[in-house]
């Protein structure tokens, strides 16, 4: 039974660098968690700390009871896998698997019975005798997880290990990697910019974005409740609308057309901002008939991208008196439209708001 | 539409290329080549004979019978390969210290580093005469293994890091995951791998500590200590009117040889070594 616990872990390269910022969590035993963000969020060096590679500025590291702030990579009983797999190359793929446990001067017979376990399971058995060199990207990324595997260690570390595949192994891959982690209990925590990836795989998300965590939660959660305006636009594809409005009274005007605000903003009159942040996914935009009295937007298509299911409009509406909006829907492929004026319906359960200056959500 | 060239001439004219450029770098090795197999005779005729009619091997007979050629070969062999291996045994670890490690005043090192490379090593020498004096090293393989080693370093440092800054990173992280300590890395991952560079530089150090001749000729003075380049200059004819040629031809052909054997054996490894090692993801 592990826990990792990462307690206000804080890298300082200089006063203008700082890739993490006093981050903490929690990742318990069948926990699969991922670190997601575009690149430069910090979280590789969040994941080198907790390997031990990199040494935080301020913070400390728990697996379990024990303080492995100042142990060294090897001594953590961490395993991790790596981007380019950082495979031995002049070692076939027996030493490669093998490595760590003589190392760590396992008796022969155990060696041997973990290394034919762990092929079994990953199907390497005909490989082990190849070098590096001899096998396929798929391959060689199977044998870095089996070198991970092998040891079976307290907590599993992944460093986007799925970005060196190409597009139809990396599904497969992505497959076999939930399997796989699904069937042990030690804590997983993986990096990753593909949300693809970090909604499939994981338990829990946690969304890095300049050092901090935006969010923390379930992939579903951080789907459809976004804590701030960086998640909403940075998790789904194709991206969420993001449309700043006016605001008058209790509702919020796009073009001609008045959106109630939600319920706790509009509670209190006092607190009502100028303007206000409305999140709706492409998806959720619904064409409707023109002039049907569900329409809450208008607009002109100038834009149709074709994805094979679905159609991705883009569609310009009228804002104030010179700007334009625009917003994109996601529409079934073989949805008839008959002219380029489109009215469009907004259901009020999917709309996501976002405070203009915090970005933070609001109701 | 043009008439295609003939498609023969270009080749006849790159072979050529080869064949006359090859002439004029291997022209003064054949030169020592053969006079080392002329009878004296045919070596002190004129007009010349360049291709003699009589063969013989009594210059390299004499080399051997009547001096202590094997003595010398052995001497410069020893000399050569222990300030090799000194060399990369002791450049190794800096050049992956200064490579890879937070060393601080690395930048200055490395600068002090270059300037050595760049110091013309014969200014060193009346400074280490005084130092074999002072440590009473004249006629000790040291006196020769210690200068040899210590003007090749910064070299083996330099080239040594700059092919560990190319190995890739995650290589040595994963290894550090895998629980090595940095000298079990160093020796059991990244040497295999820099095993190319480590060839390479070792030849340069010995090709070096193998001809040298200043240092070998004025520490080294008893007889049985001397190198091959010393002992060559130092052959002497029957009077002072009289300079052996053969002796002198067959001696460099016979200090040579080593050296080209060398690099042919080890130039297959620096090539098997660049394909098998395959460092891509």
């Amino acid at each position: 039974m592990a826990i990792l616990k990462v307690d206000n872990l804080n890298k300082t390269y200089s006063p203008k660098s700082i890739p993490v910022k006093n981050v903490s969590l929690t990742v318990k035993d069948q926990e699969f968690l991922t670190l997601l963000g575009p690149s430069g969020c910090g979280k590789s060096t969040m994941l080198r700390m907790i390997a031990g590679l990199e040494m935080p500025t301020r913070g400390r590291i728990w697996v379990g009871d024990r303080d492995v702030t100042p142990l060294r990579p090897g001594d953590r009983n961490m395993a991790m896998v790596f981007q380019s797999y950082a495979l031995y190359p002049h070692m076939n793929v027996r030493a490669n698997i093998s490595a760590s446990l003589r190392l760590r001067k396992l008796p022969e017979s155990d060696v041997n019975q973990r290394l034919r376990d762990v092929s079994a399971k990953l199907g390497l058995d005909s490989l082990l005798d190849r070098k590096p060199s001899q096998l396929s990207g798929g391959q060689r990324q199977r044998v870095a997880l089996a070198r991970a595997l092998v040891r079976r260690p307290e907590v599993f570390l992944l460093d986007e290990p799925l970005s060196n595949l190409d597009a139809l192994l990396r599904e497969q891959v992505r497959a076999e990697l939930k399997q796989i982690f699904e069937r042990q209990s030690a804590p997983v925590v993986y990096v990753t910019h593909d949300q693809t990836e970090a909604m499939t795989l994981s338990t829990q998300v946690a969304v890095l974005y300049d050092g901090t965590v935006q969010q923390l939660a379930a992939p579903s959660e951080i789907y459809h409740r976004p804590a701030n305006r960086f998640v909403a636009g940075f998790v789904g594809s194709p991206q969420m609308n993001l449309l700043t409005l006016m605001c008058e009274g209790n509702f919020a005007c796009l073009g001609a057309y008045k959106i109630p605000l939600p319920e706790p903003i509009a509670r209190s009159p006092q607190a009502i901002p100028q303007t206000i942040v409305l999140g709706i996914r492409p998806e959720d935009v619904a064409v409707v008939e023109p002039a049907s009295d569900r329409a809450i937007a208008e607009g002109h298509c100038f834009l149709i991208e074709n994805l094979g299911t679905a159609k991705l409009l883009s569609l310009s509406i009228p804002h104030g008196d010179r700007d334009r909006l625009t917003l994109r829907a996601l529409v079934p492929h073989d949805l008839p439209l008959p002219s380029d004026q489109i009215s469009l319906h907004l259901p009020s359960d999917r709309l996501h708001w976002f405070d203009s200056q915090t970005g933070d959500r609001l109701g | 539409m043009t008439s295609s060239p003939p498609r023969r001439s270009p080749a006849i004219a790159f072979t050529l290329a080869i064949v006359l450029l090859m002439i004029f770098c291997l022209a003064p090795v054949l030169w020592q080549l053969i006079t080392s197999i002329k009878v004296n005779a045919d070596i002190e005729t004129i007009p010349n004979i360049y291709w003699p009619s009589r063969q013989t091997l009594s210059h390299y007979a004499e080399l051997f019978v009547r001096r202590p050629f094997f003595n010398y070969l052995f001497n410069s062999g020893f000399v050569a390969i222990a300030s090799t291996v000194l060399c990369l045994a002791i450049g190794t670890p800096a050049a992956y210290s200064l490579a890879r490690q937070p060393i601080p005043g690395r930048s200055l090192i490395l600068g002090l580093i270059l300037i050595v490379t760049l110091f013309p090593y014969i200014l060193l020498f009346l400074g280490l005469l005084e130092l074999a004096r002072a440590f009473g090293l004249g006629n000790n393989y040291l006196a020769l293994i210690v200068p040899y080693t210590a003007i090749n370093l910064p070299l083996t440092i330099l080239v040594m890091r700059s092919f560990f800054q190319q190995l890739p990173r995650d290589l040595e992280d994963a290894a550090q995951m895998d629980g090595y300590s940095t000298g079990q890395m160093l020796l059991n991952i990244l040497l295999p791998l820099t095993l190319p560079a480590l060839v390479t530089t070792g030849i340069l150090t010995f090709i070096f500590s193998w001809n040298e001749f200043l240092f070998a000729f004025t520490f080294m003075t008893e007889e049985s200590l001397k190198t091959i380049p010393v002992a060559t200059a130092q052959l002497s004819g029957a009077s002072q009117f009289e300079t052996p040629y053969g002796p002198l031809a067959a001696a460099t052909v016979v200090g040579t040889i080593p050296l080209v054997m060398l690099v042919l054996f080890f130039q297959r490894k620096i090539v098997q070594g660049l394909t098998a090692g395959a460092v891509k993801g």
